[in-house]
């Protein structure tokens, strides 16, 4: 609302970032056969054209143990530990979170609030990476434009780690 | 680089050295690291097939690991066995680690009674074993790195050392990754090393038919660069000679670097 008002305000003169916009995104976690089945880790992030990061938006991997011992392998998320994970210190707040169990997982990040406040528009992919304990490794990455003009809508499926990951922008 | 050891018998025996002598490597567990208090073990070893132990242990005597903060870190667990040395290494600070082993050497050969004689050792000790005025001596000096980088969290600048031929990572040695290309310089005690040969080997041979050795040329600024073909542990090797000797028997020094590097894969 803040944000809205400024640009009325400011009399559209302006090409603010993210007016508003909100992104959603659905993860969806295969449920997999396996002997001896550990929850995925998974990064979900916004990547610039240069492949630089420029939000991280989750986390997903095993938050809850003793003295960070979770952050052991981290760096299985390959690209995310060399993109970002690696210039962190753990827990990141407001991103990092537990693993999560098969099924859809919903998420939303309004365009008015932080990290989305601050994205310059521009041309991004939302990626998102999975690896798993004695499993395998899957990234996919979906293009889209920031803000959105016109409500948006991207698909992607994974073929091992991953199942559809969807992407939904609103202007 | 060539091992001390071997390279001394190889002198011995016949020429060419480089021809004679065994490679030598450091390969560690792990040169990427997410633990706050991470381990990795590193294997060291002399042979002729990359990361392949089937000739003799390297020797650890001159062991350096240098922590991102620059001060030194004590290896643990060190043995040396039947092929190959082992030490473990805890890495309690967020960085890039330092693993090298340096040997600045000197080798005499000479005759006595018409018997040939060696011997190799530091360059110090040359006039406590080497008779003054021997006949027909011999004597040159070397000076070799052989080294690999581990990096914990966030990877941090390397330190020239200034010494001998060595290899300043202008690309950061673990941030490697297939299909891209890492540029790196050579020096030489702290001076670009131009049109000097580097030798680029994949590990992995005994799988393969064809070595696919990458040959490359250092350029005037001692620059070289290397575009990863694809995921694997590679081992880099350099050699030069020059007349820099601090021995004054010894008309020549040779100088090798050796470095075991990770490409990860995108």
């Amino acid at each position: 609302m803040r944000t809205l008002l400024l640009s009325a305000m400011l009399g559209g003169t302006l090409a603010l970032p993210a007016q508003a916009a909100d992104l959603k995104v659905d993860v969806e976690i295969p449920r997999l056969n396996a002997a001896e089945y550990h929850r995925p880790y998974v990064a979900i992030w916004i990547e610039r054209e240069d492949q630089s990061v420029a939000a991280d938006l989750a986390l997903w991997y095993d938050v809850d143990k003793k003295d960070n011992e979770g952050t052991k392998w981290l760096k299985d998320l390959r690209q995310w530990w060399r993109r970002s994970g690696r210039d962190h210190s753990y827990p990141i707040d407001g991103v990092s979170g537990a693993t999560r169990p098969a099924g859809r997982h919903a998420l939303s990040f309004p365009g008015d609030t932080s990290p989305l406040a601050e994205l310059a528009p521009g041309r991004y992919s939302l990626v998102v990476e999975a690896a798993r304990e004695k499993g395998e490794r899957e990234l996919l990455r979906l293009p889209f434009t920031w803000p959105a003009a016109q409500p948006e809508h991207a698909k992607a499926r994974g073929e091992h780690e991953l199942g559809s990951v969807a992407l939904d922008l609103a202007p | 680089m060539k091992s001390l050891l071997s390279l001394a018998a190889a002198v011995a025996f016949a020429l060419p050295l480089a021809a004679q002598a065994h490679d030598s490597w450091l390969l560690p567990s792990s040169t990427v690291l997410s633990a706050d208090d991470a381990w990795v073990t590193v294997d060291a070893a002399n042979g002729n097939d990359k990361f392949y132990f089937n000739h003799r242990p390297m020797r650890l005597d001159n062991l350096q690991v240098a922590a991102p903060d620059g001060s030194t870190l004590q290896p643990q667990h060190v043995a040396t066995g039947q092929m190959r040395s082992t030490f473990d290494l805890n890495l309690t600070q967020s960085g890039t680690y330092r693993i090298a082993v340096v040997n600045d050497g000197v080798f005499a050969r000479w005759e006595e009674n018409g018997q040939p004689k060696r011997w190799f050792g530091k360059p110090a000790d040359l006039d406590a074993n080497v008779p003054a005025g021997a006949a027909k001596l011999q004597v040159s000096q070397s000076h070799t790195r052989v080294e690999t980088f581990v990096t914990a969290g966030k990877p941090t600048v390397l330190k020239p050392t200034g010494q001998g031929l060595e290899m300043v990572a202008l690309t950061h040695p673990n941030d490697l990754y297939a299909g891209e290309s890492a540029n790196f310089q050579l020096m030489l005690d702290g001076k670009p090393a131009a049109g000097v040969k580097v030798s680029v080997v994949r590990g992995g041979g005994r799988y393969r038919d064809q070595v696919g050795e990458m040959s490359l040329t250092t350029d005037n600024a001692g620059k070289f660069s290397v575009k990863w073909p694809q995921a694997g542990m590679y081992w880099l090797d350099a050699d030069a000679e020059d007349a820099k000797t601090s021995v004054k028997q010894a008309a020549k020094r040779r100088l090798a670097y050796t470095a075991t590097l990770e490409v990860l894969p995108q």
